[in-house]
């Protein structure tokens, strides 16, 4: 019965979610990954390296040795941590993009207490403050445009992004001024070993901390009664205060919770990976981390997999630079084509694309 | 396929203005045009009946260029034609008046009607505006071309959407439920224009499940079910049970049984309401009522006259600037529930089934199941931090059953069921805590007659239990027919109460538009 004449080209229609089968959902993301692997590739070959051997080496230097894999966890551990934070923001459609500054207050609090309370705490005592001082200072960093949204409908978008740039800039000051070790040097000292994290298999103990995060922020969505609120509250504003939900209340408890474990991150950071403060400790993990989180579709043990998968790429792209001479920002690049490519897969997702002559479903 | 269902004569009495053959149009597995054949002449009126969902709103879009047919022709005075967009339905001679308006709210009317139009030359208002009065003149229309739309009233939105069209060349309208919005006396406006409208040639479909609405305006009357074309009947050979009998495919009584309970009680008493909006309005303005336990008490009025502002004060959703509500439990001490939260209203026995213009605004959360949605009352219960998942589950079940809510499973996020559906779930979560006054507002608002039938069951079901209900409604056929007292709401304030036993349509119009109905009884 079809016409012959001017139907359009390309028609979109909608699907009805019950067409796809979640393996079928699953199928169209990995096709999507697969082919901005492929454009990846052609970058590489355009910038005169071979694909093969160049995503080879990526990920021979992340796994094949001992070395390479201790890095490429050490980088993973902030990534994931942080993505884990900003999860129940997003849920809640509250867009925390100050991760950042989170990490850098949390590394800022901790630090305090590693460069000054080292001689007069026992080594256990003292890492449990410095990751509480961690926890409360991002939180409270976090709380604040909360504070600001719940109570005068402030943008919280522009104010969490703006925070990164006082608490860098906090650092920094420290960095120059009352913390400064050696005069001149514009660093503040490394701390002592006490005040360092324990490794565990090669790779200091913040992966245990992260991996239990995982579990517990997965029940923490889906279980529990705050997660619940953090749902309705993403979904309606006004369906969360006809079910009696104390709006404001969950607002600022929610970004103080996400801001707490991005200051464990930093506390991480600084004592874990960096052993000591720098105004660059998030190093943009706070950023990375909202792709992350946004890939994953908020699903935690996702997140694991998207963070190990950023970490090897940030990592192999080091080694490519030195091989082939090619900019590391090249897993920037991939990273972005990353990205692109799994937005658009969303949209063969939830939609159907027909051509003028056949009935042939387009991906 | 259908065509040995119409009278032959009918074809070849006039000239077809509109010729859709073998329309099928799919939706992912659902289909929700089959194979459908429907013809309008031209300077008929036709009335579009079916329950929703059944495909009514679909085929019409398909006319106005918004979805593409999957299958079939359409023809256009006799010729072929692709309709792409909606320009092409324009260039057709077809224009829709859909159910959400579509104006720019800082513009005037004048400046709505020329919006999108590629004319060249200078924009000059002063033509714009003549043109549009002498089309308003022409057909009887009011309406102000200098007013801006954040003024205007929803009847005068409406003739600006007609209006539009009209502008543009449309001789053959499609009008998709143009009165759910209408006091009667908009109404019986509206139809005088169409009439006016009918008798310049123009061809009209309108959409609507109002049966004495489709007696009242159209010629010709096409019955769509589940995506099928019915029948297309005459309107002066047909009656509403007959009608009735081809929505639904079966016969089913219109009455609804108004019972009495014996022994009313008051239940809330409200006295000197005042509120205001987030902007400082006032909104209620010392409104004062007495609810019974075992009554409905319906509330009438002008969409936007206060009536969400009453529910949602009564249930702690708003600031209430003064006044009292006492609510009188059985057996227990009264108390005022003005000051209290939400949560506190709620676990005292009143229960809101409230449903706003969307109804996924307030009271459901869309990208949940029923069970998650069954949590929305219970979600706080219990100690510990996590979220009892099990009694929500139980009570999504029992919903499900008692309601026949049609859903693939408990967890199917209810934004991707039917309106009816959904309103289902909401009534029968409100229902469920069994509550000792339950209000609804709109509770029927896009619903099939069977489902809406069902609600009303309901809320007697509640009133013979000693509930008081209060049922906030917009057609007043049915307030009169189920409530036994009707509140009657102009502007905020309470513009008298009536008997729903003795009370009539008009006399309730004219108090919704004038406080105690005298002024306006000019008009």
């Amino acid at each position: 019965m079809n016409k012959k004449d001017k139907a359009p080209l390309i028609r979109i229609a909608k699907r009805s979610k019950s067409v796809l089968s979640p393996a079928k959902v699953w199928a169209i993301r990995i096709a999507s990954l697969v082919i901005a692997i492929i454009i990846g590739g052609i970058i590489f070959a355009a910038l005169g390296a071979n694909p093969f051997s160049a995503y080879g080496l990526i990920l021979s230097s992340s796994f094949a040795k001992a070395t390479g894999r201790r890095q490429v966890f050490k980088l993973m551990i902030p990534l994931l941590g942080t993505a884990l934070a900003l999860a129940p923001c997003f849920k809640m459609r509250y867009w925390n993009i100050g991760g950042e500054g989170q990490i850098t207050m949390g590394a800022m609090a901790a630090s305090y207490f590693a460069l000054f309370w080292v001689d007069r705490l026992p080594a256990p005592v003292l890492l449990l403050v410095m990751c509480l001082a961690g926890a409360l200072f991002g939180g409270i960093w976090a709380a604040i445009p909360a504070v600001f949204r719940a109570r005068w409908g402030t943008n919280e978008t522009l104010f969490t992004l703006m925070l990164n740039y006082i608490a860098i800039g906090i650092v920094a000051w420290l960095q120059g001024g009352p913390w400064e070790g050696k005069p001149g040097s514009q660093l503040i000292p490394q701390f002592k070993d006490k005040a360092l994290l324990p490794r565990v298999m090669g790779v200091h103990c913040g992966w245990i901390i992260v991996a239990v995060l995982v579990v517990v922020m997965y029940v923490y969505l889906n279980y529990t009664k705050h997660g619940y609120e953090i749902s309705v509250l993403g979904e309606s504003e006004n369906t969360a205060r006809y079910a009696g939900m104390d709006v404001a209340k969950v607002t600022v408890r929610t970004a103080f919770l996400s801001g707490a474990i991005c200051g464990i991150v930093g506390f991480m950071l600084a004592s874990g990976t960096n052993g000591s403060l720098q105004s660059t400790i998030a190093n943009g993990a706070g950023f990375t981390a909202i792709t992350i989180t946004w890939l994953s579709q908020l699903n935690p043990f996702a997140m694991v997999a998207i963070s190990l998968m950023m970490a090897v790429l940030s990592k192999g792209s080091g080694n490519v630079q030195t091989t082939y001479g090619i900019p590391a920002s090249i897993s920037g690049i991939i990273t972005g084509i990353i990205l692109m490519s799994m937005l658009a897969c969303e949209f063969f997702v939830n939609y159907q694309v027909f051509f003028r002559r056949g009935k042939e479903e387009g991906r | 396929m259908d065509q040995k269902t119409i009278d032959p004569k009918h074809i070849h009495a006039k000239e077809q203005a509109v010729d859709m053959r073998g329309i099928t149009k799919r939706f992912g597995p659902v289909v929700a045009n089959d194979n459908i054949d429907l013809y309008v002449n031209k300077g008929e009126i036709m009335a579009l009946l079916g329950e929703n969902g059944s495909g009514k709103t679909t085929l019409m879009n398909m006319l106005a260029g918004i979805y593409m047919p999957d299958e079939g022709e359409i023809l256009v005075d006799g010729r072929h034609v692709t309709i792409n967009s909606p320009k092409d339905a324009l260039a057709c001679g077809i224009g829709m008046i859909h159910q959400h308006f579509k104006l720019v709210d800082v513009f005037t009317a004048a400046e709505n009607v020329v919006l999108g139009l590629e004319e060249g030359g200078r924009l000059d208002r002063a033509e714009i505006a003549a043109k549009v009065s002498a089309i308003a003149d022409k057909y009887g229309f009011k309406i102000d071309p200098n007013k801006k739309v954040y003024d205007m009233s929803v009847s005068e939105k409406q003739t600006l959407e007609i209006i539009k069209v009209l502008y543009r060349g449309a001789d053959f309208l499609i009008l998709d439920e143009p009165t759910a919005v209408l006091t009667p006396q908009e109404i019986s406006h509206l139809f005088d224009v169409l009439r006016a409208m009918k008798a310049d040639g123009k061809s009209i479909v309108i959409i609507t499940h109002k049966l004495n609405e489709v007696m009242e305006i159209s010629d010709v009357v096409a019955v769509l079910r589940k995506g099928r074309h019915i029948k297309t009947v005459r309107t002066k050979e047909t009656d509403p049970n007959a009608l009735t009998e081809m929505m639904v495919g079966h016969a089913i009584s219109l009455d609804i049984e108004r019972q009495s309970y014996d022994k009313p009680v008051p239940r809330l008493t409200v006295a000197g309401l005042c509120c205001r909006d987030n902007e400082g309005v006032s909104k209620l303005d010392n409104v004062g009522f007495v609810a019974y336990g075992g009554e409905i008490l319906g509330v009438a009025g002008i969409a936007g006259s206060g009536q969400k502002e009453l529910l949602e004060s009564i249930a702690g959703l708003r600031h209430v600037t003064s006044g009292s509500i006492i609510y009188t439990p059985d057996g227990r001490v009264p108390m005022d529930l003005v000051g209290k939260t939400p949560m506190e209203i709620r676990d005292s026995g009143v229960a809101l089934a409230f449903v706003p213009e969307d109804r996924l605004g307030m009271g459901l959360v869309g990208g949940m199941g029923m069970t998650g949605n069954m949590m929305l009352r219970s979600w706080n219960r219990g100690k510990g931090i996590f979220v009892d998942r099990k009694s929500p589950e139980k009570m999504a079940k029992e919903v499900y059953k008692n309601l026949e809510v049609a859903t693939p499973d408990l967890d199917f996020p209810v934004s991707k069921l039917s309106g009816g559906n959904v309103q289902k779930v909401l009534v029968g979560r409100e229902i469920a805590s069994s509550p000792s006054v339950l209000m609804s507002a709109y509770a029927v608002r896009g619903l099939d007659i069977n489902t809406s039938y069902v609600i009303y069951d309901l809320m007697q079901e509640q009133k013979m239990k000693g509930v008081a209900v209060i049922f906030v409604g917009e057609d007043l056929d049915v307030l009169l027919e189920l409530c036994d007292r009707i509140l009657v709401h102009c502007a905020g304030k309470v513009s008298g109460i009536v008997d729903a036993r003795t009370a009539s349509k008009e006399e309730i119009g004219l108090m919704m538009t004038s406080i105690g109905g005298e002024e306006a009884a000019g008009e």
